[in-house]
């Protein structure tokens, strides 16, 4: 018995959220008093044994170039080869693009209870209860899971990071390839840019704005913040920003450290999407935005006033002039 | 063409979530409940427009659900599809659903299978994934858009930070969010037409049950908000630097 983790990767390095899922897989194999194990498909041009400060043991690896590309169907197969020939019991994926593709198809394939989602460790005392956000993060729901075989996606910026001593072990894994029912023709990926589901502070700008040749006043503060840019729906609807953009019960929903809320009024469905972010601020003229009743700190005023204000403020700490 | 759209019940997205019976059931009372948003405005519509655009094309709704459901399937047929069928079940574990699905689909088949993004009560993003697996079909989810050239998909998904274009034959399993389609409101000759369109209900396939809710709880309330004067965003800046130590 052990613990398999997967690790997704993006143009040969692994992702901060499956660095979170394999620092919350050792932990569950803590519990479990067995092994963590990972598992990355594609080319890596980054030094995996340094996995092993997250607690992994050790990686397995395949690193075929034929896997740069995602087809679900291929990872699903290659994982459940790794997961009989380890003996894991418990399958961790970071619930994100990639994990909400491949983990329900492992789900059939190995008949384990997948709970997605996931925002605390499971609790073993009495069976195997996992806690995950139900309602779009209105609230949270312990699922137990009744399969031999479990599986966990968990949510990114869920699970606070354990760094260890250690290095991980790297196993290259020999496998029969197979061709890929669907054919990756284009990525087109924002280069630079951090991407919303995994940022650890967001600056997002609702219709207060007025306009989207107001954005500046968001995206200078992010730049300065290295946070990510998000937006309320009807800028997306109104093409102010782009789509992937909008947070919300129909949009992403995210879990930063830090939510600024610039010219947002707090729809219950907006709320719905990031009132798990562990700090939230809101700048709002009206004092009777539905905001700042789900805020931690605000300021009721003119944007166009305070923002830039805030950008100096920010520049000062920073250090930048 | 054949296509299977596969649309679940929700509470409306302004439903008070509260919980009963000892915290073990959503609190339903008075709560309106809707066809779930990205199983209507993207997936289903998204098939309507197939449709409109090869009228051979066959559409058909699938529910997963006990009676209740009859309402938003019957506002479903008002937006569009030829027929639906409800698989008549109180079970909501993921698998035990994916499979009814699986079974239906395989028996009616079907070249194109949507379904939404996720549920935004459950929040699984997993029914797709699992029926695509249980048919061994392709599965594109996180769709953006999706076009049909010379007989296969043409299907951009979001990932992180961009967007994948895939090209895949049929069949094939899709899960849509916004992008796909634009909302559509039922008009009063859909709404007329949807009540003699065919709804059949059966009864579900011997399945699995994987998970199951031992309890739901809400997250602990604010402490309240802390105001900062307009005239001193400075001081907004030191707290978040200093207090909440976030920035
Ligand atoms: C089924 C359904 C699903 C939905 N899903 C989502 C979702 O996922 N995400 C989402 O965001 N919305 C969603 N909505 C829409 C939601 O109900 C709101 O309409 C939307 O969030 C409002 O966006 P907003 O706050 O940008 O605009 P508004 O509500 O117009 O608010 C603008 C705010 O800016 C403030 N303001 C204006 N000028 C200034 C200024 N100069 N200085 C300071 N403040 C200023 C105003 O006081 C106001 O509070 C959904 C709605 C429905 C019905
Ligand atoms: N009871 C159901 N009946 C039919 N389709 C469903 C049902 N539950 C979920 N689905 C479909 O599966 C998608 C993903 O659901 P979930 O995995 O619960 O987030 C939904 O958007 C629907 O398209």
């Amino acid at each position: 018995m052990s613990v398999l983790v997967f690790l997704d990767q993006s143009d040969g390095i692994v992702k901060k959220s499956s660095l979170e899922a394999a620092s919350y897989a050792s932990k569950v194999a803590e519990m479990l008093n067995t092994e963590a194990e990972a598992i990355v498909l594609g080319n890596i041009t980054e030094d995996l044994a340094a996995i092993g400060k997250y607690g992994i043991k050790k990686v397995h690896t395949v690193s075929e170039a034929a896997l740069d590309k995602f087809d679900s169907q291929v990872y699903t197969r290659i994982i459940t080869t790794a997961v009989e020939n380890i003996g894991a019991d418990v399958i961790i994926f970071s619930n994100n693009t990639n994990g909400k593709a491949i983990a329900p198809r492992l789900s059939v394939k190995l008949r384990a209870g997948l709970v997605s989602g996931a925002v605390a460790l499971p609790e073993i005392s009495n069976g195997f209860i996992v806690r995950k956000t139900v309602f779009s993060g209105k609230a949270f729901a312990n699922v137990s899971v009744t399969s031999p075989k479990k599986i966990i996606a968990l949510n990114p910026n869920s699970y606070n990071v354990i760094m260890v001593e250690g290095s991980a072990a790297i196993q290259p894994f020999e496998v029969t390839m197979e061709v890929a029912k669907t054919e990756v023709t284009n990525i087109n990926k924002v280069v630079g840019e951090v991407p919303l589901s995994e940022a650890k502070v967001v600056v997002s700008g609702g219709r207060g704005l007025k306009g989207p040749e107001n954005w500046g006043l968001i995206t200078e503060l992010a730049e300065l913040l290295g946070a990510a840019t998000a937006c309320s729906r009807p800028v997306a609807d109104i093409n102010w920003r782009p789509h992937h953009e909008h947070v919300g019960q129909t949009g992403l929903a995210i879990a930063p450290n830090l939510y600024i809320a610039v010219g947002i009024s707090g729809a219950i469905q907006h709320l719905a999407g990031v009132n798990r972010s562990k700090t939230i601020v809101v700048i709002n003229k009206d004092p009777e935005a539905p905001f700042f009743k789900a805020a931690d700190y605000g300021i009721v005023g003119d944007i166009f006033d305070i923002m830039p204000k805030i950008i100096t403020a920010v520049k000062k700490i920073k250090g930048v002039a | 063409m054949k296509i299977l759209v596969c649309i679940s019940r929700t509470p409306d997205t302004t439903a008070k979530i509260a919980f009963a019976d000892n915290n073990t059931k959503f609190a339903a009372d008075g709560v309106q409940w809707i066809i779930n948003p990205y199983d209507e405005w993207y997936a289903l519509v998204r098939a309507i427009e197939l449709k409109e655009s090869d009228t051979a094309t066959i559409l058909h709704l699938l529910n997963v659900g006990n009676p209740e459901s009859e309402p938003i399937i019957r506002k479903a047929l008002a937006l569009g599809g030829d027929e639906a069928i409800r698989v008549n079940t109180n079970n909501s574990d993921s698998f035990y659903i994916a499979s009814q699905i699986a079974a239906v689909a395989k028996e009616g088949g079907y070249n194109l299978i949507f379904t939404g993004k996720e549920t935004i009560d459950y929040n699984g993003s997993s029914i797709g994934g699992m029926v695509a697996e249980l048919l061994d079909l392709p599965f594109i989810s996180h769709a953006v858009k999706f076009d049909l050239q010379d007989g296969k998909a043409v299907v951009i998904r979001e990932i992180e930070g961009g967007e994948e274009t895939n090209q895949v034959a049929l069949p094939v399993v899709v899960s849509c969010q916004k992008g796909m389609a634009e909302q559509r409101i039922p008009n009063m000759k859909g709404i007329m037409g949807a009540r003699t369109k065919p709804l059949k209900v059966i009864e579900p396939v011997e399945a699995e049950t994987l998970t199951n809710i031992a309890s739901f709880d809400l997250p602990p309330a604010k402490a309240g908000v802390k105001l900062v004067s307009a005239d001193n965003p400075e001081e907004l800046v030191r707290l978040l630097h200093e207090e909440a130590r976030v920035i």
